[in-house]
């Protein structure tokens, strides 16, 4: 009598019922349910769009083209506000020059944290024959 | 592909010309590691030419076109109507404000707007001390064809570099697009002439306005009348003018004269 009752499909679906169930219900119940995902996603019928490269940038400025300075201009300091700002646009950092800068700057941020933590790199191998550094201690005023 | 295009360098060129870019695959392969160098090559198309679809180019001014290298084109126009184009600096004029943005007149189609807080040094709380009438140069973020173009009195770290409410003293005078593209060029023989004259300023907007002040009103008027009759003179003429300047020929007669002289230049 109970083997001959049948549990319904969404009774059997229930979490609590998976751990009962036998393999091959349970691959029913899966395929079914991906079924039914996969009827309820819809998409657009549309063909496979192709990207195609694109040769030609467009720019709608006069600026790049025609290399133009920055329009602020003060002769014979007349204003010298204005005389700085067009040394400043005129001479740019370059990218060379920022590597070159930065480049220097990790130099001598190394040689610092170098000095701080004793017996570092720099110590070692840049001068070998570096005299014992006497050790700083705290020296108790005379009195 | 640019051959079409480099071979009319210098030519003058009508609105509805059209440049068919030969056509390289346009697919690409993915078992060629090296791609080809001809279909890489890129081409800038400046102001007056725009791309149309798949690799025309139709020319949309009259005007001479003009290359830079490696594959900078564009069309050079004689023309005074400013049409707004991105990160091109102008002067405005403050027409109206409203709620946090100022309505600024830079000569377009439409008035940009300017936000408040796009000022050195602006927050909600220290607003700009901007009034209605006041002179901005300032620069263009958004400059599209059929949106309202937007700008900034500040530069993307935040500081104003010459940007800003300006021109106490000063004049504000119209000039054609083109006169103001050439006074802005490097080594330009205008400004170098300029420079030898008096101390003055100049701010120059790329929507033809330019201001100028100078220590008196009538340097200032000269520097201005100087700026406005070098449109149209040659390169032969232009040195004479400035030679009489700097010797004060034209400021020892009296102020009808010398307007008249400029004329007559």
């Amino acid at each position: 009598m109970a083997h001959d009752a049948k549990l319904s499909k969404n009774l059997l679906r229930m979490k609590f019922m998976q751990r009962g169930l036998d393999a091959e219900t349970k691959k029913q119940l899966e395929e079914e349910e991906k079924r039914i995902i996969s009827d309820e996603h819809w998409y657009l019928d549309l063909p496979e769009l192709k990207a195609k490269e694109n040769n030609i940038v467009e720019e709608q400025s006069f600026v790049p083209c025609e290399d133009l300075k920055y329009g602020r201009m003060s002769f014979k300091g007349f204003n010298p506000d204005v005389e700085k700002l067009m040394v400043r646009m005129i001479n740019d950092v370059t990218d060379e020059e920022m590597a070159i800068r930065y480049e220097s700057l990790v130099d001598s941020m190394k040689k610092k944290y170098a000095k701080k933590r004793k017996g570092s790199a720099i110590d070692k191998d840049v001068n070998q024959n570096v005299k014992a550094t006497i050790k700083k201690i705290f020296l108790k005023p005379q009195d | 592909m640019e051959s079409c295009l480099k071979g009319r360098v210098g030519e003058v060129l009508l609105p509805g010309d059209v440049f068919r870019l030969a056509r390289t695959e346009t697919t690409i392969s993915l078992s060629d590691p090296e791609p080809d160098p001809l279909r890489t090559q890129k081409v800038v198309c400046g102001p007056g030419l725009r791309r149309d679809g798949d690799h025309v180019v139709v020319s949309c001014k009259s005007g001479v076109l003009k290359h830079k290298q490696p594959n900078m084109y564009w069309v050079d126009s004689q023309q005074r109507r400013y049409v707004p184009a991105k990160g091109e600096s102008v002067i405005g004029i403050i027409t109206a404000k409203s709620g946090d943005v100022f309505k600024v007149d830079v000569g377009g189609s439409e008035q940009a707007s300017l936000s408040y807080l796009a000022f050195e040094g602006a927050t909600k709380r220290n607003r700009p001390n901007v009034q209605v009438g006041d002179l901005v140069y300032a620069q263009l973020i958004i400059a599209n064809k059929d949106m309202e173009p937007e700008l900034v009195c500040i530069d993307s770290s935040g500081r104003a570099n010459g940007m800003g409410v300006f021109g106490a003293g000063g004049l504000l005078f119209k000039v054609s697009l083109g006169l103001v593209r050439r006074l802005l060029t490097p080594q330009n023989e205008i400004v170098k002439g300029l420079e030898k004259l008096f101390p003055c300023e100049l701010v120059l907007g790329m929507n033809g306005r330019v201001w100028v002040r100078a220590a008196t009103v009538q340097k200032t008027l000269i520097v201005a009348n100087l700026l406005e009759s070098s449109e149209n003179m040659t390169a032969q003429q232009r040195p004479i003018l400035f030679k009489r300047v700097a010797d004060g020929n034209l400021q020892i007669k009296k102020e009808g004269g010398r307007e008249r002289d400029m004329e007559s230049e």
